[in-house]
C-alpha cells in the first residue's frame, strides 16, 4: 500500500515534525508581525519582535474565569486546533520521508479539517458568552459553506494522480505541477485553509464587532494556544498544499526536502499576506456563493482533470 | 500486541462516551460525547486495515455531531449546565430491553461457532474498494446516489417554510426574491 | 470481540433510542445503534470473509445514517416549526 518513493521514519520524529511546524507557525506570526506594524505606519522592519513579546505577555497573564463556563469543552477547543494541525502534518511528506504513509491520506487531511467544525464552535460554546458564541456559529456558517468545495477540489489531485495517497501524489507530479492545470482547485483550497485557520476574509468569526467572537473570552495560556493553533494550521495547510498542487519535492539544484520547505514558506507568506489585502466576506453573503458558484465551478474543474486524466491514461 | 491494547482502549472510550451521551446533562456535551465514540469506532476500523471506511466515519460524523449540536440548542434553547433536568420516559423498560438486548447478542457472539477465514484481505482495501463500486456494485453506488439527492430535496421540502411565491411574489416576477437571509450572487 | 464491543454500543444506542423524549436524542439514539452496526460489520469483514465486496456494506450503512440524520432534522425543524415541540410523545396524530 505504500509508496517506493517515500520512506516512514520512525515515530520519534513526529517531534521534529512538530518542532519544524512550530518554526514555520512563527515565521508566519514574524511575517504578520512585520505586515501589521508596516501598516500601522511604523519604520521598515519593525514588529518581527511583535510575536515574541505577545507570547510572553500571554504566558504571563492570568486566565479569565467566566461564569458557569463548560471549562472541559472549552479548554478542549482551545488546545484542539494545535492538534489538528499536528495531525495534518503526520500525512505530508517531507521530500522523501514521512511519518504515517497512510494509503488515504487526503481523505485523512479532510478528516482533520473537520475537526475545526467542532473545536471552533467549543471553544465559542464553552465561554458561556454571547459573543463567543456567535462567533462559533459563525465560523459553523462559513464551514457549511467551504467544505464542499474544499472536499471537491481536493478530489482533483487524487483523480489526476489516482491515488489518494500524499506521496504518490506528489511523485505523480514530477513533470508538471498540478497547480498548472488544475488553478480552480488550488485556489479553492487555499480559500478552505484561510477558512479553516479563521484567517483574513474568514475572521468574521474571531472579528471585532462581535468582541473577538471565539476568542472574546479567551486569555493568558488559552488565548496563546488558540493563536498558536491558527497559525500553525496555516502553516499545515500550506505544507498540505506543496505535495498535493505545488510538486511536493520537485526542483532542481536544491534537495527535495529543502524544495518542500522553501514552497511551503512562500505560500504561507502570501497567505499571511492576504490577511491585509482582501475584505471579511460576511458568513451568510458567503454561503450562497459556496453553492451557487464556487461548488459548481469546482465539479467542473474535476470533470475537466477527470476528463484529462482519462485521456492520458 | 501494540494493536490490541489499543483497541481495547479504543473500545473503552467508544462504550463510556456512548454511554455518556445519555448521562451528561449538556446538549454540546452529549454530542460530543458521540462524536468522541464515533471518532472511536473509525479508528477501530483503522485498526481493521479498513482505512478508507474508517477515516470517512471519523470525517462524516465529527461534521454530523456539528450540526446535531446546533440542533440540540436551537430546539431546546437552554443551556442544561445551569438547569439540569431529566428528558426521559419508560426509563426502566428501555434498560431492561437494551440490557436483555446486550445478553443476547453477546450470547451470540460467544456461542455461535465461527467458522474460520475465508479468503485473504487484498493488498489495498481501498484500490479494491474504489474498484469494486465502480464495477460489479455499481448498482449501490447508483441507488445510494440517487437517495441522497431525493433525501436533499425532500429536506429542503419539510424544514423550508417559503413556497416560491413567497419568494418570487404572487406572479413569480419579484427579483430578487425576498429571503429571510440575503444570499451573496446577484445582490 | 469486535462483536462484544458493537453489541455494546448497539444496546446502549438502544437504549437512548427508547427511553429520551426529545427526537434529536432519539436520533442520537439511532446513531450510536449503527455506529456499533459498522463496527460489527466491520469486524465480520476483517475476521470472516476478508474480499472486497463486504466492504459496499460499510459505505450503504454511513449513508444510511447520513439519510437518517438528513430526514430526522428536516422532520424536527418542521414539527418545531409548526407546533413548537420537540418531544416524540407531544407527536402523535397516527395514534389516535
Amino acid at each position: 500500500m505504500s509508496d517506493p518513493s517515500v520512506t516512514v521514519v520512525p515515530a520519534f520524529w513526529a517531534l521534529g515534525a512538530a518542532g519544524l511546524l512550530g518554526l514555520l507557525a512563527s515565521v508566519a506570526a514574524i511575517v504578520d508581525g512585520l505586515l501589521s506594524a508596516r501598516a500601522a505606519g511604523a519604520a521598515a522592519g519593525t514588529g518581527w519582535s511583535r510575536p515574541a513579546g505577545e507570547v510572553a505577555r500571554l504566558m504571563w497573564q492570568r486566565r479569565r474565569a467566566t461564569v458557569a463556563a463548560d471549562t472541559l469543552l472549552w479548554r478542549t477547543g482551545g488546545a484542539g486546533l494545535l492538534v489538528m494541525a499536528l495531525m495534518i502534518v503526520t500525512v505530508v511528506p517531507l521530500g522523501a520521508w514521512t511519518l504515517f504513509d497512510l494509503d488515504v491520506g487526503v481523505v485523512w487531511f479532510n478528516a482533520m479539517d473537520v475537526l475545526a467544525w467542532a473545536f471552533v464552535w467549543l471553544t465559542g460554546w464553552g465561554a458561556n458568552s454571547a459573543h463567543a458564541l456567535v462567533g462559533g456559529y459563525r465560523f459553523l456558517a462559513y464551514g457549511l459553506a467551504y467544505e464542499l468545495p474544499l472536499m471537491f477540489a481536493l478530489v482533483a489531485p487524487a483523480v489526476a494522480a489516482s491515488s489518494l495517497n500524499v506521496g504518490t501524489i506528489a511523485a505523480a507530479q514530477q513533470g508538471l505541477w498540478f497547480v498548472t492545470w488544475m488553478p480552480l482547485a488550488f485556489l479553492v483550497f487555499c480559500m478552505g485553509v484561510l477558512a479553516i485557520a479563521m484567517w483574513g476574509p474568514f475572521s468574521a468569526a474571531v472579528a471585532p464587532d462581535v468582541a473577538g467572537g471565539v476568542s472574546a473570552e479567551l486569555s493568558g495560556v488559552d488565548r496563546l494556544l488558540f493563536l498558536g493553533g491558527r497559525y500553525a494550521l496555516l502553516a499545515a495547510g500550506a505544507a498540505f498544499a506543496v505535495p498535493m498542487f505545488l510538486g511536493g519535492g520537485a526542483g532542481p539544484l536544491l534537495p527535495a526536502w529543502l524544495w518542500v520547505l522553501v514552497k511551503t514558506l512562500a505560500l504561507l507568506a502570501a497567505l499571511v499576506w492576504l490577511r491585509r489585502r482582501l475584505p471579511v466576506v460576511r458568513p451568510d453573503l458567503f454561503m450562497e456563493i459556496g453553492w451557487v458558484v464556487l461548488l459548481p465551478a469546482v465539479l467542473l474543474q474535476d470533470l475537466l482533470v477527470a476528463g484529462i486524466a482519462l485521456a492520458r491514461s | 500486541m501494540v494493536s490490541h491494547v489499543a483497541f481495547w482502549v479504543l473500545a473503552v472510550v467508544a462504550v463510556l462516551a456512548g454511554a455518556a451521551v445519555f448521562i451528561v446533562n449538556s446538549m454540546a456535551r452529549a454530542s460530543y460525547a458521540l462524536a468522541v465514540s464515533f471518532i472511536g469506532v473509525g479508528l477501530q476500523v483503522l485498526l481493521l486495515q479498513q482505512n478508507y471506511v474508517g477515516v470517512v466515519t471519523i470525517l462524516m460524523m465529527v461534521m454530523e455531531m456539528a450540526v446535531m449540536a446546533v440542533y440540540m440548542i436551537m430546539f431546546m434553547g437552554m443551556n442544561p449546565a445551569l438547569m439540569p433536568m431529566s428528558m426521559v420516559h419508560d426509563k426502566r423498560h428501555a434498560l431492561a430491553v437494551s440490557i436483555g438486548v446486550f445478553v443476547l447478542l453477546a450470547a451470540g457472539t460467544l456461542i455461535v461457532p465461527w467458522p474460520t477465514r475465508r479468503g485473504t484481505p487484498p493488498a489495498d482495501v481501498t484500490m479494491t474498494l474504489g474498484e469494486e463500486l465502480m464495477g460489479p456494485k455499481m448498482l449501490v453506488m447508483a441507488a445510494v446516489g440517487v437517495v441522497m439527492a431525493a433525501t436533499i430535496v425532500a429536506g429542503v421540502v419539510l424544514a423550508a417554510h417559503q413556497t416560491r411565491y413567497d419568494r418570487f411574489g404572487d406572479d413569480l416576477r419579484r427579483r430578487p426574491a425576498d429571503d429571510p437571509q440575503p444570499g451573496g450572487v446577484g445582490r | 470481540m469486535v462483536l462484544l464491543v458493537a453489541a455494546a454500543l448497539f444496546s446502549v444506542g438502544l437504549y437512548g433510542a427508547l427511553s429520551q423524549q426529545v427526537v434529536v436524542m432519539v436520533m442520537m439514539g439511532l446513531e450510536l445503534m449503527l455506529n456499533g452496526l459498522i463496527l460489527a460489520a466491520a469486524g465480520f469483514w476483517w475476521f470472516l470473509a476478508p474480499d472486497p465486496s463486504g466492504q459496499v456494506l460499510l459505505l450503504v450503512i454511513i449513508a444510511a445514517m447520513t439519510v437518517e440524520m438528513a430526514m430526522g432534522f428536516a422532520v424536527a425543524t418542521m414539527l418545531h416549526r409548526v407546533r413548537r415541540v420537540d418531544m416524540t410523545d407531544l407527536a402523535r396524530d397516527l395514534s389516535r
